[in-house]
């Protein structure tokens, strides 16, 4: 088995008195890429803005429980949050670049750590386009707007915006919903690409999504994590009843 | 009645209403220039009044102006930008952080005569500034910060609240993401409340009657605790407490002012043009 990434020992999450993450107890493997799915509601997002702690950017959400990034308690007095952020990058359902150019998007990050001296900017902004498969495309337009690109190309911008920062783990909230389907199909074969480097866990409400693009696949309900497991035994043969009714579309 | 019929005439309702706004603008804007047009020369622009002020030019009311309107920025855009951002980025919904957005917004209904005498009474008497152009840019600065605050709370609201979201999640502090993701693209508007307070700043009158405009003097101030003559004061002197200044003095005054006001906005304009441009909004 492969080191765990990530950890939850009997987590809880409320919005102010709202209980919306019960008792998770999950294990993340590293350079694997994991599913959340659940239908609408049921806590996807929530659950991923624990592991980069986004959460402390919405009022009145408190949580109980341990949770375990790289080894370090997260929620522990000496938890440094701007280090677990660059650590755990985060890519968004709507690709989001700042109204910038292609390359001040990719020197964002590296402009807020002084990690890298400018001279190294060129080199980071390559590699980094290099890697989400975009270098070919913009090199000649790396002083255009961001806003310029198509949906896809503006998707790929903000995951390189997220590996410039040379993270270990990416968290995808629904990173495809805003795209078509041939879109959707190459940012899966980019996951893939990247998975050999980076640890991923990926929202989707698409299940054959999960399907497809994962190794590992945790299933939600109403804010319980009902099953956990090898994406194709979940996929095949559930053990959970409420897992079985939600692959076959019986609800959801 | 027929939809074109309607159309055409709502459509001519409100571009007169808009001609009618213009007109009023044009017409001034004509009759000052026409009359003040001539006397307009570098004598007028950069001499000494002479003769009880009925010859010579008017270059220690434009400099007076001048020195007032920078000094009131200087107190009030640092202040207004700065209490904006506490009111957006960091202060909660709470009952104190509405009042104080309730009192700006009183406090820009607030006749200016009245900032005058509260210029009077807490800088040239308390704080014993004395009438000098401290006192008046305190005063003036006072009175535009509330449409620097609103215009710049306005302009930080309107950020897109992903840029903050973004920027944190790669790691960026508060700060930081105020710093570099909101401030940047808001500058546009802030400038927008920085030109209409210049506006207003060199234009009123009675903030400074009482606690920087001087009525004639024979020499420029030499320091910030000197008084001043500027513009809009001395253009209510020669007009009205002076008998036999003539015409084109006056509106040759009018004139200077006006443009003096413009040549600022479009400086603004300008450089909030140049900031759009480099964000590639
Ligand atoms: N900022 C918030 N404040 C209050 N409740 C929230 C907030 N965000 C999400 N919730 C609630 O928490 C539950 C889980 O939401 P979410 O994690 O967004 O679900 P999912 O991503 O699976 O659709 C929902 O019932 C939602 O209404
Ligand atoms: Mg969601």
């Amino acid at each position: 088995m492969k080191k765990l990434i990530i950890e939850t020992r009997h987590l809880d999450l409320f919005y102010g008195s709202f209980q919306a993450l019960t008792d998770i107890n999950l294990g993340i493997e590293e350079k694997n890429i994991t599913a959340l799915i659940g239908p609408s509601g049921c806590g996807k997002s929530t659950l991923v803005r624990v592991f980069n702690r986004m959460n402390d950017t919405i009022e009145g959400v408190h949580t109980n429980g341990e949770v375990e990034v790289l080894g370090e308690n997260i929620f522990g007095p000496e938890a440094d949050l701007i280090a677990l952020r660059q650590k755990v990058g985060m890519v968004f359902q709507r690709p989001n670049p700042f109204p910038l150019s292609v390359y001040e998007n990719i020197t964002f990050g590296l402009e807020i750590h002084h990690s890298r001296s400018k001279k190294e900017f060129g080199e980071m902004v390559e590699q980094s386009l290099t890697d989400v498969m975009l270098w070919n495309d913009l090199k000649d337009r790396l002083d255009r707007s961001a806003l310029r690109l198509s949906l896809e190309q503006q998707q790929r911008l903000c995951i390189a915006r997220v590996l410039a920062m040379k993270p270990q783990i990416i968290l995808m909230d629904e990173p495809c919903s805003a795209l078509d389907p041939i879109a959707t199909l190459r940012i899966e074969e980019l996951m893939q690409e990247l998975k050999r480097n980076y640890s991923i866990v990926i929202v989707t409400h698409n299940m054959q999504q999960a399907a497809r693009a994962s190794d590992y696949t945790a299933f939600m309900y109403l804010g319980n994590l009902i099953e956990f497991g090898n994406t194709k035994s979940i996929f095949t043969k559930p053990v959970q009843k409420k897992t079985e009714e939600y692959i076959t579309g019986r609800f959801g | 009645m027929n939809v074109q019929v309607e159309q055409k005439i709502a459509f001519s309702i409100l571009f007169l209403c808009t001609l009618l706004v213009v007109v009023p603008v044009l017409i001034i804007l004509v009759i000052i220039f026409v009359k003040g047009a001539g006397a307009l020369n570098l004598g007028f622009l950069f001499e000494m009044p002479t003769n009880g002020m009925t010859e010579g030019g008017i270059f220690p009311a434009i400099l007076g102006t001048l020195y007032l309107v920078l000094g009131a920025l200087f107190f009030a855009v640092p202040l207004g930008v700065l209490s904006a951002i506490y009111l957006v980025e960091y202060s909660q919904e709470t009952v104190l952080s509405r009042i104080v957005k309730l009192a700006i917004v009183n406090l820009a209904g607030v006749p200016s005569v009245v900032y005058g005498l509260f210029g009077l009474g807490i800088f040239v008497l308390f704080l014993g500034f004395g009438a000098s152009i401290l006192s008046g840019s305190l005063t003036l600065g006072i009175m535009i910060l509330p449409v620097i605050i609103t215009s710049s709370r306005e302009a930080l609201e309107s950020v897109p609240q992903s840029f903050r979201i973004v920027s944190l999640s790669l790691g960026a502090s508060k700060w930081q993401t105020i710093r570099h993701s909101v401030l940047p693209h808001a500058l546009p508007g802030i400038l927008t409340g920085t030109i209409l307070g210049i506006g207003r700043a060199a234009g009123e009158t009675a903030p400074i009657l009482f606690t920087v405009a001087a009525f004639y003097l024979p020499k420029l101030p030499q320091s910030m605790f000197d008084q001043t003559m500027a513009l809009p004061y001395h253009l209510y002197v020669i007009s009205t407490q002076v008998p036999g200044i003539p015409e084109t003095i006056r509106y040759g005054t009018a004139l200077v002012l006006l443009l003096l006001v413009l040549i600022m906005n479009l400086a603004a304009i300008i450089l909030r043009y140049q900031f759009r441009r480099r964000k590639k909004w």
